[in-house]
């Protein structure tokens, strides 16, 4: 019996010739991340442990992300916390002010995360770095604490389903929509504990953008990872980023699915997830009713990246932001920012009548920078539409592409881009 | 006891507004916030949660188990957990047990005894029992070192 891409990267980081699904090990990690939230509490954890120091000082990485920069007192003395950590343990990736980004565009942009890798984080979301071809997975800030004292974290090894992806997507059909089709597919819980293996001729047709928004939300259907094999493309993007060695993991032929999909990713259409679930998915021409926005977020580690914020701005180009929308647009790294300057994207936004933020985390959680009021409603390229997810209670999240929600912030309501002509 | 359905998530165990404080006794004061408002208030020492399906998915927030253990919860039974709350669960020693038919068959108000070695849930109210799943000794040595730090301490 063969194993899947996830089990090989896995038996070899557990130094064993092959592990089975279900088959508890201990793996060695290449790297360990946390962020402003997660960080303090694990932080909080190391103290306990007999030996004050982390296992290597270069296999860490601390970004301040989240509530970033400060928006309140208790914020900033939960990064003062961890910025004093990096500075005793001297870690070599600490990314404060000025360096940050949302952590999940910005380890792959930094060379941090490579094929082959076995990683951990202290944020869900951690899952992304499977675009790559690593093994990324998401744990709580006690597993992040062991994992920077001792270099290693136990697993379950998972079974995985297998999505085969054919076709080439439609114009302004994107990653977001591939993943939330998924999850509309299968359900939030519908690949629990196991890894989402992506495989198929449809995949040369994706962005490594785009395969960063498919593994980051993997999550979002309970995976416990999304994982791509490494093509040409996966390659050229790690030797642009990184001066890392990689290693190419194949899932054997004879590997073992517990169940196997095949999608047609030219069948494939704008899609939106509505409140309270990313599985209420409905594609936009099935919306027949009109639903009215207060704003549109653009930004986060699921769609904050470059071509996420120049399908934007091909949209918002030459259009204004309708009258009582707001519409935030975040890019994800300062080299994004950059980028997107450079590119005449910002421009474009602020001429549109939209604001860029800094890179952060910020209303994707709730947490600042485009709360919502009891009531409102946003459209959003997060990966979240939980009740209270984005501020009030009684406000509402629906989940869709850049394409979308740009195309929405023009018409004020929930628009797919062929409504402006496009 | 407490009975809610399925994908309880992080966010509404604990919303990111209060994320700002990592402090157990000050999270436990915001906890069930989104969900139920009056949990806060009625919530005793020793009582259970029971939910259905994928109980803690979402955000990895160690802070929803922790608020949950500091809220006086002794134990988490659901249909299913979503893997990373079910993990910082066990890392940070608040006892959870997955079983289906306990899930549907404890109703709101029963009192409720779990045998972690062997998994059996007893519904005392009603003089019911439920094989639930015991863990592996793995993780049973976890729970017993009182969470992941003191284990790897003790190693």
């Amino acid at each position: 019996m063969g194993m899947t891409m996830t089990q090989k990267i896995l038996a070899a980081a557990a130094g064993l010739e092959r592990v089975e699904a279900g088959q508890l090990t201990e793996a060695k990690l290449d790297l360990v991340l946390g962020n402003d939230i997660t960080s303090p509490v694990a932080i909080h954890e190391m103290d306990k442990f007999t030996e004050d120091r982390v296992f290597d000082r270069d296999k860490i990485a601390l970004v301040m992300d989240h509530f970033i920069p400060n928006k309140d007192i208790k914020s900033a003395e939960h990064c003062k916390c961890v910025r004093e950590f990096a500075c005793k343990h001297d870690i070599t990736n600490y990314f404060d002010v000025g360096q940050m980004g949302i952590e999940h565009a910005l380890l792959p942009e930094q060379g941090l995360t490579v094929a082959g890798d076995v990683i951990i984080g202290a944020d869900s979301h951690t899952c992304t770095y499977g675009a790559l071809g690593a093994f990324s997975t998401g744990v709580g800030s006690t597993d992040m604490a062991a994992g920077m004292a001792t270099g290693r974290a136990w697993f379950k090894v998972p079974s995985a389903i297998k999505f085969n992806l054919t076709g080439k997507p439609a114009e302004w059909v994107s990653g977001k929509d591939v993943i939330l089709h998924i999850i509309g597919m299968i359900g939030v819980d519908g690949a629990l504990y196991k890894s989402m293996e992506f495989v198929g001729d449809g995949i040369a047709h994706l962005s490594m953008d785009d395969r960063f928004t498919i593994a980051n939300m993997a999550i979002e259907a309970g995976g416990k990872n999304g994982i791509f094999p490494v093509d040409e493309k996966a390659v050229a993007y790690m030797k642009e980023h990184s001066k890392r060695e990689f290693r190419i993991y194949e899932a054997d032929a004879d590997a073992v699915y517990d169940e196997e999909y095949t999608i047609d990713l030219s069948s494939l259409k704008p899609t939106v997830a509505f409140p309270h679930l990313p599985e209420n998915t409905r594609t936009t021409d099935e919306i027949t009713e009109d639903i009215i926005i207060d704003q549109a977020v653009i930004g986060s580690c699921t769609n904050g990246r470059m071509d996420d914020l120049r399908a934007a701005a091909e949209i918002l180009k030459g259009h204004k932001v309708k009258k009582g929308v707001r519409c935030i647009v975040i890019p994800a790294t300062q080299a994004i920012y950059l980028q997107a300057m450079e590119e005449g994207l910002l421009k474009i936004f602020i001429e549109a009548g939209a604001v860029v933020s800094t890179p952060t985390c910020g209303p994707c959680l709730g947490g600042y920078m485009g709360i919502l009021a009891e009531g409102e409603r946003c459209i959003s390229t997060t990966n979240r539409n939980f009740v209270g997810r984005m501020g009030h209670v009684k406000s509402e999240v629906y989940l869709a592409s850049p394409a979308v929600a740009a195309a929405s912030a023009v018409t004020g309501r929930i628009s797919a881009p062929a409504e402006l002509g496009l | 006891m407490f009975k809610y359905g399925d994908n309880v998530d992080t966010d509404v165990i604990i919303p990111a507004r209060y994320l700002n404080s990592s402090d157990p006794a000050e999270l436990a004061t915001h906890c069930m916030e989104d969900i139920d408002r009056e949990f806060i208030n009625k919530v005793h020492k020793g009582d259970i949660i029971v939910a259905e399906k994928n109980f803690g998915c979402g955000s990895s927030r160690e802070h929803a188990p922790i608020a949950i253990k500091a809220a006086g919860v002794s134990c988490v039974i659901a249909e299913t957990f979503a893997r990373i709350f079910y993990r910082n669960a066990i890392n940070i020693g608040l006892p959870i047990i997955e079983c289906p038919e306990a899930s549907k068959g404890i109703e709101a108000g029963d009192e409720v005894e779990i045998d972690f070695d062997s998994g059996v849930i007893y519904d005392r109210t009603k003089g019911t029992s439920f094989q639930g799943q015991a863990f592996p000794e793995f993780m049973q040595k976890i729970i017993r070192a009182e969470g992941l730090i003191n284990y790897i301490n003790q190693k």
